[in-house]
């Protein structure tokens, strides 16, 4: 049945995928379309939920996005949000709970269930809402020396009153599987290594080989999306900046678009543009620095050297162009801030073809360098199936042949119009994670150059920003992957709900999926083959 | 493997001749506003009123700027009708105690060991940290290491505002230091709390946590920043102030 529904299923615009809902769920859901935002809403109960998710993921090939739960007085409502491609619209799966009854069906059983995973566990303990069959509830964002039944979260709990600091020690003792004489769980964490973000690793091992590896995140949660609450949203934006500082301007850019999305504004021509030059700036910076770290954990000297040559070249000419090194403030709702001169842009055109030759010649270097590859082929493989039923995101995704990038799902500044391809590659190993850094940064150079080549003149913001009630989801293709950003405001123009859904927390998820069965001296490799920032997942 | 080697000579030298000369190269430093006399107080409300993270405060006819509470965010420059003077440099590191700087120069010469940690910082000042490392400003010139386990540091390097899970392993770390020991604070989270802090998840910075000796100011500090902060605690270098106040101007008094 399913094989044919597939062939069968036309979901490649707004339309026609409501009309195929209608027709498929007659009688048992209401379906609704939102055209300004290319949206299918679907209204379902907790009887339906599991049946819907199934179809959308399994039948119809749909991503799962993020999961929002929101609080309002009489009631809890679940946002389940999917995307697909270019031409399908983004799905809402919405499902309302009774105040009094904070029990969900999970759906972490299904065939993409992993996707889900993390997200209903991380509902479950920052707003205490149940997901019965969910088979790993409990501590995830807040440690075991959290106090138990106070979720962050509530709308009654205050975010400004600090914690006690706590004179018991916290004690993780996760279930090990390895019970081989001599078997051994080592931890490392969560200060480790040279420099390296604060996360935790119970590494399963006999010895050289490591069986197994159980992460902990969560050490930096600074509770972004419960301070961001009750504040205008030009001192959210400083939060949505600063939660993750190397991806500023993406987070940034999903936040104003939600806010621009909200109050029906649109930016003029020419901060549409600039947002495509700054942000594929801020992925070849991010790129780069990627490459460097993957250098550095094979020990290749002179091509970390190389690499972080061309990195902090990258942080300069960033910093010459919009006055910081990260893009700080450079973007708010309605356009943007910076306003390249013409000398400016000529300097970025011919900066950034120099440092493409360099990475070029690098690429070439590290292919011939055999010693290198040894220790990058084969090592932290994810394979097509896994990237899939985990939803996995970004360049992580796309070396394990999953071509889903938000630039061209769901355009968004001049994506839509500008030529450019997604590099994938299928092996899902460290060297074919490399391959696409590369493959992606030349991608970014050239969509700089061709956006900068017909800049529109013009205004960089659009006027007077007028606030009002509403909600919406952003998406942006951060430089590690999609990032999915909902933002309501209330009748004030505050913010009172902000859910973010950055690409490190939907990759770290599939983490110990890489971290399997290797050698000990091969995991700082797969740590920075994945590249990934806890700042951004941790939140 | 000589394709390598030669690649590096190709390169040559890129290492800035700071501290031993300036080095005022385009984009190493975002600069950041300091203290100004303002033409009216309309002008000064203005400031004061658009600093999201109250660094402004008025001073005399003007306007003070509390350094470790900046967090570039330009709010004081862009769209405003007198912006404060924007400065450039980097020399921002200064001593927490002005009294009685405890410093590790007699002890420890010109060398030190670091042991960084990340206290739950947002990425941007640990990536400018990871930066003293590359050859543009190649700390190991300076006779700078960084070791792996703090049993080995003389120095905690420390960024972020301390979220609540990394305050037990911050005080287990500092306690693993030996004596003497000394801790540096990098951006404007670690100094103040920054964006985040104090709240139900994180501290009001470093010092709420364990004792710092110095603070480097900056949203994030850059490479050099951080630079100058470590250099003055082995006192190579004078200190900045992190009160730059209207009538001070630019010239800090150590």
């Amino acid at each position: 049945m399913a094989v044919l529904y597939r062939i069968h299923d036309d979901t490649s615009d707004l339309a026609s995928f409501l009309e195929l809902c209608r027709v498929h769920w007659r009688g048992v859901v209401v379906a609704s379309a939102d055209e300004a935002d290319n949206t299918c809403r679907i209204d379902c109960g907790t009887e339906r939920l599991r049946d819907i998710c199934q179809w959308l993921t399994d039948d119809l090939g749909f991503a799962f996005a993020t999961l929002v739960a929101e609080q309002a007085p009489k009631n809890w409502l679940l946002i389940y949000a999917f995307y697909k491609d270019a031409k399908s619209p983004l799905v809402r799966v919405e499902l309302k709970l009774d105040a009094a009854l904070s029990v969900a069906p999970s759906v972490v059983d299904l065939l993409h269930g992993p996707s889900f995973d993390w997200h209903e566990r991380e509902v479950e303990d920052l707003f205490g809402l149940h997901f019965e069959g969910h088979p790993r509830l409990g501590e995830f964002v807040l440690h075991e020396d959290w106090l138990e039944g106070i979720n962050p979260m509530r709308r009654d709990f205050d975010a400004n009153k600090r914690f006690e600091p706590r004179t018991t020690e916290p004690k993780w003792e996760p279930p090990t599987i390895v019970t081989a004489p001599g078997a051994f769980a080592m931890p490392i964490g969560p200060v480790f290594s040279d420099f390296a973000e604060s996360a935790h690793f119970l590494l399963e091992t006999v010895g050289e080989d490591v069986v197994r590896t159980i992460p902990r995140f969560f050490y930096k949660y600074r509770g972004v999306e419960k301070i961001a609450e009750g504040q205008p949203p030009d001192r959210a934006l400083l939060l949505a900046e600063r939660f993750s500082g190397t991806a500023a301007f993406a987070h940034g850019l999903a936040f104003c678009q939600a806010i621009e999305a909200i109050c029906g504004i649109k930016p003029p021509p020419r901060a549409l543009a600039l947002r495509a030059v700054l942000a594929e700036l801020e992925r070849l910076r991010s790129h780069a620095a990627a490459i460097t770290g993957i250098c550095n954990s094979t020990a290749l000297a002179v091509a970390t050297s190389q690499a972080a040559l061309i990195e902090e070249r990258l942080l300069r000419l960033t910093c010459e162009i919009t006055g910081h090194r990260y893009l700080f403030g450079a973007v708010v709702p309605g356009g943007v801030i910076c306003n390249p001169s013409q000398t400016d842009c000529r300097h970025l055109t011919a900066a950034v073809g120099e440092i493409t030759h360099e990475l070029r010649r690098l690429l070439q270097m590290l292919r011939y360098s055999s010693s290198f590859l040894d220790r990058l082929e084969e090592v932290g493989v994810v394979t097509e199936d896994q990237a899939l039923s985990y939803g996995l995101v970004g360049p992580i995704a796309r070396a394990s042949g999953v071509a889903r990038d938000i630039r061209k799902v769901l355009p968004y500044a001049v994506y839509g119009s500008t030529d450019f391809s997604v590099p994938v590659e299928r092996e899902g190993d460290g060297y074919a994670r490399l391959r696409v850094l590369f493959a992606e940064a030349a991608q970014s150079a050239g969509i700089i150059n061709k956006v900068l080549s017909s800049l529109p003149d013009g205004a960089i913001c659009s006027d007077e920003l007028q606030l009002r009630a509403g909600a919406a989801l952003s998406a942006v293709e951060a430089p590690l992957g999609a990032a999915f950003h909902w933002v309501r405001l209330d009748n004030g123009g505050n913010v009172s709900r902000y859910r973010v859904t950055p690409p490190s927390f939907t990759n770290w998820h599939g983490f110990h999926l890489a971290a399997e069965n290797f050698a000990f001296q091969d995991f700082p490799i797969i740590l920075a083959s994945f590249g990934l920032s806890n700042a951004e997942c941790d939140r | 493997m000589a394709n390598w080697v030669l690649k590096g000579l190709r390169t040559g030298i890129r290492t800035t001749s700071y501290p031993a000369g300036p080095d005022d190269a385009p984009g190493i430093s975002p600069g950041r506003p300091i203290g100004t006399s303002l033409s009216s107080t309309t002008a000064v409300d203005q400031l004061v009123r658009n600093c999201p993270t109250q660094a402004i405060a008025p001073d005399g006819s003007g306007i003070a700027i509390d350094q470790r509470r900046c967090i570039h965010c330009f709010r004081c420059q862009r769209g405003v009708d007198e912006p404060p003077i924007w400065q450039q440099g980097f020399e921002w590191a200064a001593y927490v105690d002005d009294q009685a700087p405890r410093k590790l120069a007699a002890i420890f010469g010109r060398s030190l060991h670091i042991r960084f940690v990340d206290a739950g910082a947002c990425g941007a000042c640990m990536s400018e940290a990871r930066q003293i490392n590359n050859p543009y400003y190649n700390m190991h010139r300076l006779g700078f290491f960084i070791t792996p386990t703090p049993r080995n540091a003389d120095v905690l390097l420390v960024a972020g505002p301390v979220s609540d899970a990394m305050r037990l392993p911050l005080s287990k770390t500092y306690e693993a230091l030996p004596t003497p020991k000394r801790v540096v604070a990098i951006g404007a989270c670690a100094a103040s709390g920054g964006v985040f802090g104090p709240s139900f998840a994180a501290s009001a910075g470093i010092a709420d946590v364990i004792p710092v000796d110095v603070v480097v100011p900056g949203c994030p500090p850059p490479p050099l920043a951080i630079l100058h902060g470590l250099l003055l605690v082995v006192e190579r270098k004078p200190p900045s102030n992190v009160f730059s106040r209207a009538s001070g101007g630019s010239k800090e008094s150590p």
